[in-house]
């Protein structure tokens, strides 16, 4: 099998793999946000940002080929993932201690991971409607970081079109078709994957609030790097 | 709107689209729904939804990445004043503060800004229901006043005032060959495909939209490339503020665009072509149609073009609609398809994975030009002259403060202080290339030269007047890119939407250490790590200022701490008006 190198650790990989690919499958992380095994590559968080013979480029969109010397965790590419993070922080209503999802989402954690105590950036608390229209489903938008992964869930695996982008440049945002625009009246089902793929906290659970305690939740338990996406 | 009227738009959407119902087209579609109700009605939606089998938020969610395409309520006239930095310098904020007072309190008309329209060497200019007006001055703005008031339809406007000139300021050898219709293409046909990638090879040809990719090399590939079709494009988007050459070359040397497309078709066997025409120049759709259907007739477009067995080509034009990104070749080719224009992922590149992901050749309006040339006239009268590594001579358009803006043919390897000379920039304190991503050209550099090796620009060449502020033509820029990121990825959507009130700290003689550091770690950030070329080199005017002109922040700053700047006064400016309170 042919290989390449990440921080000089030997990688195995099969033709087609991208460098991130080929990375979680021999169990070397590298940090990433909007790319989850069961999708294809989306590219936009830019948080897998590595260095392949000098250059820089996500992982997840950079095929591995034999040989590449590929650099992930050094203190260089780590800042540049702080201060990438850093602006998805001060984009949305991160308030982590508040949130339902916090010890569970991939943002924090990611942060936790590369080091990001704090956003210096200016916040800028952006105002959007909560929908809070379904039964089962509460879904706060200033949290979405805009991966597409509800979107292709729903599309690929639910066998529906229930989410989409719209807007363009920071006026970009998630909307639901539904004659209203409103979840309650989409074909959304609360069993669907597109509701428990997010890596942050827009889709909330009603009735169970801090059913699982802060402190006992995943990220709490284990570092990001240790555990695999499901 | 009625039921009644709501019934008539969505029966009138339904049969004008119906027929050949084609998702790819939906753009198009929209464009033209915009065009005949000035606004997209929820009707048009609905009947578009049932024709083409989309959701809903799917058909929104173009119109609302599209600064032309409007769903929210029929505007008359809409206007957009063209805001690049050019046609601030020329006067636009007091043409279209004359516009606003003139039309207040009418319900007919909206006002707002628009990218570089395109007609810098005309300024100030003005869209107006995506129809161009330049030259705009007191007594032009007033007559548009007028027509708008009393209700006079755009048709019936006076034609004087959306003349469009085309000046050539210079020309060198290739914008002084005439057209002569089927001469390159008839030439291209004996060499056939391998000598005509070898003709292109032996000019030098590199390819004049920005990257200067080698035309030859991203034509062989997409020969080689397997597929059941292949597709040309050329890229008429011309969004690069400042760039209006292509404007030219459509108006003027239109055979030879089409011509050279002609030739990439018969080069790699293609069948079908794009001009991707941005919504700005929709002016030039008319006679633009009115070009190819000539050409179909004299039998150089259609099948068996000159009469060989086989060789089958048409090309067909879609309009843009207010998206720089869409000049960006994977975007436009999702804009292509009707969908938003958010750049995909490379590789694979277009001339493998390109229209419908087929293998697609993007060039450059100039770049197809200039094959045609090559093919009339030869490799070697092509490559005479330029520098080792950018043979031959390309356009620029020069606009700013300068007496004799317009385009210009230059060799390559000419020096910034010959153009500047030449178009009487005479107090010139810099030189702006390459748009707003470009950059910035201080005068004491005025002796480096244009070329790929030096300074490449896609076109454009704005000379900037010893009287303008470097910040004020920043915070143009961060204007600009605020306006045209796509959002797609991190950096660049939230670096440019910051940007803005950062400067404008700078601006208000405000700014900290804190605000400097900031700038700065954006730059870097959307510089090393935006998904495409818009992102990575949006900051660049920024980042040369910052090393170059480090006056015009420390000017700016109220204190060099490190701490972030805090205004008492300000922060509570609005609670003590609420309260009446007069001071703490
Ligand atoms: C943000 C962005 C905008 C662009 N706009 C244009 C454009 O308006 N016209 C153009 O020809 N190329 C533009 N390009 C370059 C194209 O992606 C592409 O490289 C070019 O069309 C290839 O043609 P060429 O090989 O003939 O130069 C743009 C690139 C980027 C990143
Ligand atoms: S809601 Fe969640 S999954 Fe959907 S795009 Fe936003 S962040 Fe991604
Ligand atoms: S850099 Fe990112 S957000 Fe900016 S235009 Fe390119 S893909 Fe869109």
């Amino acid at each position: 099998m042919a290989s390449f190198s990440i921080d000089q650790q030997p990688i195995e990989f099969e033709p087609g793999q991208t460098i991130l690919q080929a990375a979680m499958a021999a169990g070397v992380y590298i940090p990433h946000l909007c790319f989850h095994p069961q999708f294809s590559a989306h590219g936009s968080c830019r948080v897998c940002m590595v260095r392949i013979d000098g250059r820089t480029a996500s992982a997840c969109t950079a095929p591995a080929a034999a040989g590449l010397e590929v650099e992930n965790l050094s203190d260089d590419l780590q800042a540049l993932r702080r201060d990438i993070l850093q602006m998805l922080f001060v984009e949305g209503n991160h308030l982590c201690p508040s949130c339902e999802q916090s010890g569970a989402c991939h943002l924090q954690s990611v942060a936790e991971f590369c080091e990001l105590l704090m956003a210096d950036l200016p916040f800028q608390y952006p105002r959007r409607m909560v929908d809070a229209s379904h039964p089962d489903w509460v879904l706060d938008f200033t949290r979405c970081i805009h991966c597409e992964l509800c979107v292709k869930a729903s599309r690929e695996v639910d066998g529906k079109s229930v989410f989409s982008l719209t807007g363009r440049g920071f006026d970009t945002r998630l909307v639901i078709n539904a004659p209203d625009g409103l979840l309650v009246n989409s074909e959304f089902a609360s069993t669907d994957r597109a509701a428990s793929v997010c890596p942050v906290g827009v889709f909330l659970p009603k009735h169970q609030g801090f059913k699982t305690p802060i402190g006992q939740r995943k990220y709490d338990r284990h570092s990001i790097e240790q555990i695999t996406e499901e | 709107m009625s039921p009644e009227q709501a019934q008539t738009i969505f029966e009138d959407t339904r049969q004008r689209f119906a027929g050949a119902a084609d998702d790819t087209r939906l753009l198009q579609y929209l464009v033209d729904i915009q065009h005949r109700y000035h606004f997209i009605p929820p009707p048009a939606i609905e009947a578009l939804q049932q024709i083409l089998h989309l959701t809903r938020a799917q058909i929104e969610s173009v119109i609302d990445f599209y600064s032309f395409l409007h769903s929210d309520q029929a505007i008359r006239y809409r206007i957009l004043f063209s805001n690049n930095i050019t046609d601030r310098w020329a006067g636009s904020a007091a043409m279209m503060q004359r516009l606003t007072v003139a039309l207040h309190g009418c319900e007919d008309a909206g006002i707002a800004l628009t990218a570089c329209s395109g007609l810098c060497d005309q300024g100030p200019s003005m869209l107006i229901n995506g129809r161009a007006i330049g030259r705009l001055t007191p007594s032009r703005i007033d007559d548009i006043a007028a027509l708008i008031l009393s209700g006079v339809e755009l048709e019936d406007w006076p034609e004087s005032l959306f003349m469009i000139d085309n000046v050539i300021q210079r020309s060198d050898r290739q914008l002084a060959l005439s057209c002569q219709p089927a001469a390159a293409l008839r030439r291209a046909i004996e060499l056939g495909p391998d000598l005509i990638l070898q003709t292109l090879n032996e000019s030098g040809l590199r390819g004049r939209g920005g990257a200067g990719f080698a035309t030859a090399t991203k034509w062989s590939l997409c020969r080689q490339a397997s597929a059941d079709q292949r597709f040309i494009v050329c890229n008429a988007d011309e969004g690069e503020p400042g760039t209006f050459k292509d404007r030219l070359l459509l108006a003027q040397y239109a055979d030879s665009v089409i011509e050279g497309m002609t030739i990439a078709a018969l080069t790699v066997s293609a069948r079908r072509g794009f001009i991707y025409l941005r919504g700005e120049y929709r002016f030039l759709l008319e006679p633009l149609q009115a070009d190819l259907q000539r050409r179909r007739e004299q039998g150089l477009l259609g099948s068996a073009i000159l009469g060989q067995a086989g060789f089958d080509f048409d090309i067909e034009i879609h309009l843009g609609a207010g998206a720089y990104i869409c000049g960006e070749e994977s975007a436009l080719i999702e804009s292509l398809e009707g969908k938003r224009g958010i750049p995909r992922i490379r590789p694979p590149f277009p001339v493998t994975h390109g229209y419908l992901g087929q293998p697609t050749i993007v060039n450059n309006v100039e770049t197809l030009f200039s094959v045609e040339r090559i093919l009339q006239k030869g490799a070697k009268w092509f490559s005479e002259i330029g520098t080792e590594q950018s043979r031959s001579s390309r356009l620029i358009s020069i606009s700013g403060d300068c007496e004799e803006p317009g385009v210009y043919e230059y060799p390559f390897g000419v020096s910034l202080r010959q153009i500047v000379q030449d178009c009487g920039g005479s107090d010139a304190q810099a030189v702006q290339m390459a748009g707003a991503a470009g950059t910035t050209v201080l005068a004491r550099d005025f002796d480096r030269c244009l070329s790929f090796e030096d300074l490449a620009t896609g076109g454009s060449f704005m000379v900037i007047g010893k009287q303008r502020s470097l910040l004020d033509m920043l915070q143009n820029f961060a204007w600009f890119f605020r306006h045209e990121s796509c959002g797609f990825c991190t950096p660049c959507r939230i670096g440019n939407h910051l940007l803005p009130e950062l400067l404008q700290r700078f601006a208000e003689a405000q700014a900290t250490g804190h605000d400097l550091r900031q700038l700065k770690d954006i730059a870097e950030t959307m510089h090393r790590s935006s998904f495409c070329g818009l992102g990575s080199s949006a900051p660049t005017a920024l980042s040369d200022a910052l090393e170059q002109s480090p006056e015009i922040f420390t000017a700016g700053m109220a204190s060099s701490s490190d701490n972030p700047a805090f205004d008492l006064s300000a922060a509570t400016r609005e609670y003590r008006t609420i309260t009446e309170t007069e001071s703490w």
